[in-house]
């Protein structure tokens, strides 16, 4: 048994039907329930909602400052390599760019630990195309290693892996997984995968599973949102969630909401997805689940930061790269994507307690890892 | 009136435990934390630096009679927990330890069996354990065979602010413990804590309730006199509470 069994109940078409034909009696009735579930949550991400965004968005500050107080977590990003066999159409590290490949050593990665450590970070996200070869499980395992000791929580977002490689990681001081579907829509999924290991979408749809399976104390999901209409996709998103929960009790869940940025390839946004559409999004997951951690990276505007701080996510990057070495080791390699928001890593502090909030930059301890 | 608690070797005259989460700034936290007058405040090991000497969250909590009581926040196993709570006895000076064992990162409930099992290793290793717990009176009593200083049940599902659901449970808890009997989680207001004292608690322990309130100052310092006043009606006797009024002409004065 695994997710796709359950995805396997679902009709793609059929959802998108339903949500579309949500009416504001619906969102009245989800926002008048104490605990809303999936069928709800539809209604929440439905055109029909639009007319309720300010109040979605009151009870989504609420009961985010109650279960996550006055704090916003920081975390920082860590590209180690841009080498990639697979097309994503969508990816600057997609293999048909004909671009430098690097792939960062021991030495440049201490590099550029030693300079995210000099802003503060405690929390650090790894990050790789997907080249078995070069950067497989014994590189991810070496780079863990390798920084372990500088930081509380690692967390890792590289090509998905079998259960007994997540094992390796996990005790070699792994904290969390991102891995994100990209689109729940698998003939669409196809069409942007067309080449490479990613192209096998049900391995990457069993991912999570795996990871659970595997022990994994966070794993974080999501779609990219350009590739398909947004609301099916995030509602296939919290099924998934809602499943995940359900099976393996003892993990964390968070959610992100990239958007396509602009990047080294071709593809442009099949389905927009507005400012307003991204609030009404981040106020309905918080409304169907208290306590999964939405996290908002630098793809989005200072301005847009600036005013989601309150509205329900829980953690936030800044300054971040992109591209390996980008910190110091090499600024001017290839990146994955441009961010959006360029301002440093103080500058987002001061954001952020300008508005009664605490950046938190430890909230995890690496001797939990020592304990075998 | 002389009414201190006891727990181990610590004397305590304020009754309100606090904790150190969910504050927006630590000069906020350090103030609610003076104005609640709180001499024991836990604090979660994996928010603490401890490499760091300058660890501004530690910082803003030291002060003379303030005790720290590092948690296990975190941790989902006793072996695990028996692991944080030496790192913690290493780093912070202190053998106290508040054990959360709470594999469960949706509702953080505490797991009783892992708990029992940390305890008991924990007490044998001269720590003073309060263990965070379900309102389970036969648990309790578990944990008091192995040892433990205090034992904490919670009120509700924590961060809720719900208040004291488990009432039934935390009497029987009340009445047939031991050891201090602090109620942990659920806590949303002032009146909650008043109530749980009310019931015999020893002490009460308010994180969310103070940090998340808009003048974390002004309810730090509510809840401080909410758990005097419960304390003082505990000592004083609560009237009975009737289901009936007492009949003006009594039914069997023809008897005299």
């Amino acid at each position: 048994m695994s997710f796709k069994n359950t995805f396997d109940t679902y009709d793609w078409d059929t959802v998108e039907k339903e949500i579309y034909s949500y009416t504001a009696q619906d969102v009245r009735h989800a926002l008048d329930k104490e605990k809303i579930d999936l069928e709800d949550f539809k209604a929440l991400i439905s055109p029909a909602a639009k007319g309720f965004l300010e109040e979605m968005a009151q009870h989504s500050h609420a009961l985010t400052k109650k279960r996550f107080g006055n704090t916003i977590q920081m975390y920082i990003p860590m590209y180690l390599s841009n080498e990639c066999q697979n097309i994503c159409t969508y990816c600057g590290f997609s293999m048909t760019n004909k671009i430098p490949r690097r792939t960062l050593s021991d030495a440049e990665i201490l590099k550029e630990v030693a300079f995210l450590k000099s802003k503060g970070y405690d929390h650090i996200l790894l990050v790789t195309g997907e080249a078995n070869k070069t950067v497989g499980v014994s590189y991810l395992k070496n780079a863990i290693e390798l920084i372990r000791a500088h930081f509380a929580n690692i967390s890792i977002e590289v090509q998905p892996l079998d259960q007994d490689e997540y094992e390796q990681l996990i005790e070699a001081g792994l904290y969390a997984v991102l891995v994100y579907q990209e689109t729940y829509h698998e003939a669409t999924y196809k069409t942007h995968h067309p080449k490479g290991r990613k192209s096998n979408f049900d391995y990457r749809l069993d991912t999570p599973d795996r990871l659970g399976k595997a022990g994994i104390h966070k794993i974080g999901i999501g779609a990219l949102f350009g590739l398909e209409d947004w609301r099916v996709d995030s509602f296939y998103t919290a099924l998934h969630l809602k499943y995940l929960q359900k099976t393996y009790w003892k993990t964390k869940y968070s959610i992100s909401f990239p958007r396509l940025r602009p990047h080294q390839g071709e593809v442009q946004p099949k389905v927009e997805m507005t400012d307003a559409d991204l609030v009404q999004l981040i106020c309905a997951y918080r409304l169907l689940d208290e306590d999964v951690e939405l996290s908002m990276s630098t793809r989005e505007s200072e301005r847009f930061r600036n005013n989601i701080i309150s509205l329900g996510i829980t953690s936030i990057s800044a300054q971040s790269k992109t591209n390996p070495g980008g910190y110091v080791v090499d600024p001017q390699s290839l990146e994955q994507f441009e961010i959006s928001d360029e301002r440093d890593t103080d500058e987002i502090k001061q954001m952020i307690e300008s508005q009664g909030y605490q950046a938190v930059w430890k909230d995890w301890d690496k001797s939990y890892f020592e304990i075998a | 009136m002389n009414d201190i608690l006891k727990i181990a070797d610590k004397e305590f005259s304020s009754r309100l435990f606090t904790g150190t989460g969910k504050f927006s700034a630590n000069h906020l936290m350090t103030e609610a934390l003076i104005a609640s007058e709180s001499e024991l405040i836990t604090v979660a090991l994996k928010r603490v630096d401890v490499a760091n000497e300058e660890d501004t969250m530690l910082q803003s909590i030291m002060r003379p009679h303030v005790n720290i009581l590092p948690n296990t926040s975190g941790v989902r196993t006793a072996t695990e927990a028996v692991f944080a709570a030496q790192l913690a006895r290493e780093a912070l000076e202190t053998n106290w330890i508040k054990l959360e064992i709470h594999p469960d990162p949706k509702y953080l409930l505490p797991d009783p069996i892992e708990t029992l099992k940390a305890a008991e290793e924990l007490v044998k290793l001269g720590f003073v354990v309060m263990p965070y717990i379900h309102a389970d009176p036969v648990l309790c009593k578990r944990l008091e065979d192995v040892g433990v200083q205090c034992v904490m049940p919670l009120g509700a599902p924590i961060g809720t602010n719900k208040g004291i659901k488990t009432v039934d449970f935390l009497e029987i808890i009340i009445e047939q413990s031991n050891v201090p009997v602090i109620v942990d989680a659920g806590i949303g207001s002032p009146s909650h804590a008043a109530y749980a004292m009310e019931l015999g608690a020893d002490a009460v322990l308010v994180n969310t309730a103070i940090a998340v309130s808009k003048n974390p100052v002004a309810m730090a310092m509510a809840f401080k006199i909410a758990v005097q006043a419960g304390r003082i009606a505990y000592n004083a006797k609560l009237a009975p509470v009737k289901t009936y009024a007492e009949a003006s002409s009594p039914l069997t004065s023809f008897l005299n």
